[in-house]
């Protein structure tokens, strides 16, 4: 392997964006391809399994093996609202692998002793936003009840193409979001896409208790999703 | 995608940019009861120094010991582990399943 070869793997790793580098294990010969590269190539439909599974595995292509390292980014959960539920959400979250950011402009709310150990935005969205780059491999979760903060979060989560968008409310709150969405210009075929009211049908009545059916939900869709949404990742 | 296996590759690229030479070790396939998945990752450094797991602990030895060949020839190399009394290195899997490892060097 070429050192450039390694260092953008890691690159790319680094940048968030997924990666299936090929090595031929009869001649030592590799590439590397992005989900954009797919395709075009011989393996496609292997590639696109592994952008999908984000599993590392072995092809045999006629006599010959061939390695695919797959790297997908590790998935992220941003959640808006440093609430009851997010306490709850946090450690599930965190132990399930997903790295975690909450956003919330409440300083009140937004406390290191109310969430240790992790990465807290004490800002608004419009601020936070286009640093955090959400994107396909991110799980946005809008947990504050308040337009002011929930609703720009949720439009650029939409926009990015987030693999899972839910929100936290009752239908009839929800039919007043869909309508402000709508608004700001969000299309009707990406609404469709959002979560409301959020986290899987399990009766959940605690905070915890609905963290773990928005967990539930968000894995879901993590392992199921079809190949098509991580075209643009 | 562990961030285990991050550190891993990165600490590769970062021994090579020094000017040492560097051996990746993957685990390309696996049977049965295998201890470290597909994809796992064990960097090893010219003076036998390495990051990572392809076995827990079990063949690492063999594959380190490997690293020193594939430095000094530049060949990579394609090692099968099973359990130890059935393979040719003396080493192997206490867990009974077999494991196959390519083992590159950066260059």
């Amino acid at each position: 392997m070429d050192l450039a070869v390694l260092e953008r793997l890691n690159a790319e790793r680094a940048a968030r964006r997924a990666t299936i580098l090929v090595t031929e294990l009869g001649s030592g010969r590799q590439r590397m391809v992005t989900p954009l590269d797919v395709a075009a190539d011989p393996l496609a439909d292997r590639l696109a399994e592994g952008f999908r599974t984000g599993r590392s595995a072995l092809v045999e292509v006629g006599d010959d093996k061939v390695f695919l390292t797959v790297q997908v980014p590790s998935p992220r959960l941003v959640i808006a609202g440093a609430v009851h539920i997010s306490q709850a959400l946090v450690p599930m979250a965190k132990s399930a692998g997903f790295d975690v950011t909450i956003i919330d402009p409440r300083t009140a709310f937004a406390t290191p002793e109310r969430f240790p150990q992790v990465d807290l935005r004490a800002e608004w969205p419009d601020i936070v936003l286009p640093a955090l780059a959400l994107d396909p491999f991110t799980a946005v979760a809008a947990l504050t009840h308040d337009p002011k903060i929930d609703d720009a979060v949720l439009v650029d989560a939409l926009a990015r193409d987030c693999f899972y968008v839910g929100a936290l409310g009752s239908r009839r709150t929800h039919a007043a979001r869909v309508e402000r969405l709508v608004e700001r210009g969000v299309t009707r075929e990406k609404l469709a896409r959002l979560h409301a009211p959020i986290g899987l049908d399990i009766g959940a009545v605690s905070p915890s208790e609905i963290a773990v059916s928005i967990l539930a939900e968000v894995i879901g869709v993590l392992r199921r999703r079809p190949v098509a949404t991580e075209r643009t990742g | 995608m562990f961030a285990r296996e991050e550190d891993v590759l990165e600490a590769a690229a970062g021994w090579r940019r020094e000017g040492r030479g560097v051996v990746l070790a993957t685990v390309v396939e696996t049977w049965g009861s295998a201890p470290r998945p597909v994809g796992s990752h064990l960097a090893v450094d010219e003076a036998g120094n390495f990051l990572g797991s392809v076995s827990g602990g079990c063949v690492e030895g063999a594959v380190v010991a490997e690293a020193a060949e594939v430095i000094a020839d530049g060949r990579p190399r394609l090692l099968e582990f099973g359990v130890a009394d059935e393979t040719a290195w003396q080493v192997g899997l206490s867990c009974g399943g077999r494991i196959r490892v390519y083992v590159e060097k950066v260059s």
